[in-house]
């Protein structure tokens, strides 16, 4: 980018890019905060009424179900991120 | 070939693996040394940061803490687990885009301040060494444990080991061997959890073992039978747990930002070639490390169940060879309070503190401790936590190369952590305290023998630390976290998300959490009497461990209310930042 102008512009791909990459991160951290501290702790009392096989549901998601969807979310995360900067011609 | 023989076996083969691989990845530039030359696939890199990560600590204690904790337990497994999806979303590709050696680096950079950088290894050097001095310790323990020599000379053994792969090979090296050692820690973890499950449940998976029934005819659920058997003892239940849900919460939170603002976690991202690849190896890194994660709460819950079961209400003299040997060992201790004969177990604590063995032996033969005894509960049995997965070969039944096994995984979990945080002080001291800032015209190979000089002295002061452990080390080395939570991260993430965070924000958030969660921790550990560490004297109800959260907030909001008051940050950084969020042009690691 030859830019020499004292105010320093973000091309408009870029700025496309990183607003596009904001939302998918926005999703996917109130998953991440859903799963974890919504169901493993702050709804435990009441997902525990439920039974996963012999888990209550809270506890299963606090011991180990929120593990199980942190490794999905980083996949998905993986694949969904190549296709934006694909997209905007930004990959590596 | 009996027990011990397959134990030096065992542990002589995987120390001969090591230093063979460290020969053969000898690093020969700075490059190699710091970053292991960049071009590290990203599957080896996960299993590395997976050994990186998982400590004597994971290995050996993890199971039995949340064993005694119960539901409290997840702090840990959420906690050190999610860090890694605030890694891989938030910091890694990001950090590897702008491909320099360290955290400092970055930090120096980004801020534009030399000031801001030393701040950054101030902060570095203070969490690694609080962290590595347990390490150190728990090599030692390992040692005096499986091979019965002196825990000091067991320190000095790790020192050497160490000191072989991490000086002569330095990121190279260890990335090579952490592989090798993820590979021997994980199976010594599983193979006995397996036997364990399939004893306890029928069924050989321990994640599905845990949601199963119980073997013995009842048809009740593990969790439904332990939830009983301990209500009937007088415990709360195994799934309820017994913390605040606020200091749950908290603490959970800061073992995860602190996992994503630890430096030997951080730097593991740069080794590898492209910004995408540290995406793909953070995940991978969860991968290996959820197996373990995920197992252990199996193992506790199993390990729980079986000690109450073969042990309550049973005679000394009818106890099983295991409990007689860790008896011996110094981990379990049993005092007969009602002088009976029998082990009794409740709530409370059989006597105060930690045990201090005496000569003698009680009525029944057992070992006699001179703890004064807690009168007002009928609990006789004193556990170790490391109990619960060092003495799961033998409650299975298993064969003697079982437990050799675990002896090398307590081992190599150990040493592989020891080493990964021997390379960031190192690195710090050469790269960003000698080349970046006092001594900028030191040449290619005066800094690769500045970066050896100072993993040499990093290792003796770790090795003293572990000899001679002060107080404060098994006080705060859970607090590392804490600490990473509240002066790291912030800087970090704020350096990739905001364009107008300036050098006089970044510092002022540094030093304000880092001070705020120090000064916290301090005194509610080492300054008030331990009997006023408890929630009604906390802020908002929020233990020490937890506190690297209000830490973080502080950092945040002094960061950017004195970033307001500032000068922006100049053109270049403004451009800096945009590099850095697009993954194209991700060269190797490089000096700019």
């Amino acid at each position: 980018m030859a830019d020499n102008s004292p105010e320093h512009e973000t091309s408009a791909a870029e700025g496309a890019y990183w607003r596009e990459n904001i939302r998918l991160l926005v999703t996917l951290m109130t998953i991440w905060f859903a799963c974890s501290f919504g169901a493993g702790i702050l709804f435990r009392g009441f997902l525990d009424q439920f039974m996963i096989g012999g888990y209550p549901l809270g506890f299963w998601f606090a011991q180990q179900g929120s593990i199980y969807i942190f490794i999905a979310l980083i996949f998905y995360y993986v694949v969904k991120a190549k296709q934006i900067e694909r997209k905007y011609d930004l990959d590596d | 070939m009996d027990t011990q023989t397959l134990i030096y076996l065992f542990v002589g083969a995987s120390f001969a693996l090591y230093i063979g691989i460290a020969l053969w990845a000898r690093a020969g530039s700075t490059k190699e040394f710091y970053v292991a030359g960049g071009g590290v696939s990203p599957v080896v890199n996960g299993m590395a940061t997976a050994a990186d990560w998982m400590s004597a600590a994971s290995f050996l204690s993890m199971a039995g803490l949340i064993a005694f904790m119960g539901y409290d337990g997840s702090v840990y497994l959420m906690g050190w687990t999610g860090g890694y999806v605030m890694l891989a979303l938030l910091l890694a590709p990001y950090l590897r885009k702008f491909g320099q050696f360290t955290v400092p680096d970055f930090i120096g950079t980004r801020y534009y301040s030399n000031a801001a950088r030393v701040v950054a290894v101030v902060c570095l050097i203070f969490i690694s060494f609080t962290y590595i001095a347990g390490q150190m310790r728990g090599v030692g323990i390992v040692f005096s444990r499986f091979l019965d020599v002196p825990i000091d000379l067991g320190v000095i053994i790790g020192m050497a080991i160490v000191f072989v792969y991490a000086v002569l090979g330095g990121m190279k090296g260890i990335t090579y061997t952490q592989v090798a050692q993820y590979c021997v820690l994980i199976f010594a973890y599983m193979v006995p959890a397996f036997f364990i499950s399939f004893m306890v449940t029928g069924n050989p998976i321990p994640q599905l073992g845990l949601g199963s029934t119980v073997n013995d005819g009842s048809g009740m659920y593990v969790l439904q039978k332990l939830d009983l058997v301990l209500t009937d003892l007088g415990f709360t239940e195994y799934t309820s747990g017994s913390k605040s849900m606020i200091d749950v919460f908290c603490i959970t939170m800061a073992l995860m930002v602190g996992t994503a603002g630890l430096p030997h976690v951080i730097v593991r991202f740069f080794t590898v070639p492209k910004a995408s690849d540290a995406r793909k190896s953070a995940g991978w890194a969860l991968i290996f490390i959820a197996l373990l994660y995920t197992t252990a709460p199996a193992v506790a819950a199993f390990s729980r169940l079986n000690l109450i079961d073969t042990m309550n209400e049973t005679s000394y003299a009818e106890a099983p060879g295991w409990f007689k040997k860790w008896e011996a060992n110094d981990l379990i201790v049993w005092r007969d309070k009602n002088a009976d004969g029998k082990v009794q177990i409740a709530k409370g604590d059989a006597f105060k503190g930690k045990p201090e063995f005496t000569d003698g032996a009680g009525a029944s033969g057992e070992r006699v401790v001179s703890n004064e005894a807690v009168a007002d509960n009928a609990n006789e049995l004193y556990v170790d936590n490391d109990i619960m997965v060092l003495a799961n070969p033998e409650i299975a039944n298993l064969p003697g190369w079982v437990i050799a096994l675990v002896a090398a995984g307590g081992l190599a979990a150990a040493l592989s952590t020891a080493a990964g945080l021997l390379l960031v002080i190192s690195s710090s001291v050469s790269h960003d305290l000698l080349k970046s800032t006092f001594r900028p015209d030191i040449s290619e190979k005066g800094e690769l023998l500045a970066a050896r000089l100072a993993a040499t002295a990093a290792i003796f002061v770790a090795g003293y630390l572990g000899i001679y452990p002060p107080g404060w080390v098994a006080q705060v080395v859970a607090f590392a976290f804490g600490l990473a939570a509240a002066s790291l991260f912030p800087a970090i993430f704020m350096g990739i998300f905001s364009k107008s965070m300036n050098k006089e924000g970044a510092i002022a958030g540094m030093i304000s959490g880092l001070v705020f969660t120090f000064g916290y921790i301090f005194y509610f550990k080492l300054m008030v009497d331990p009997a006023m560490n408890v929630a009604d004297n906390w802020f908002l109800g929020i233990s020490p461990e937890g506190i690297g959260v209000v830490g973080m907030v502080i950092n945040f909001a002094v960061a950017i209310a004195v970033s307001k008051m500032t000068k922006s940050p100049p053109v270049e950084i403004r451009k800096l930042v945009d590099s850095i969020r697009v993954p194209r042009g991700a060269g190797e690691a490089h000096v700019h």
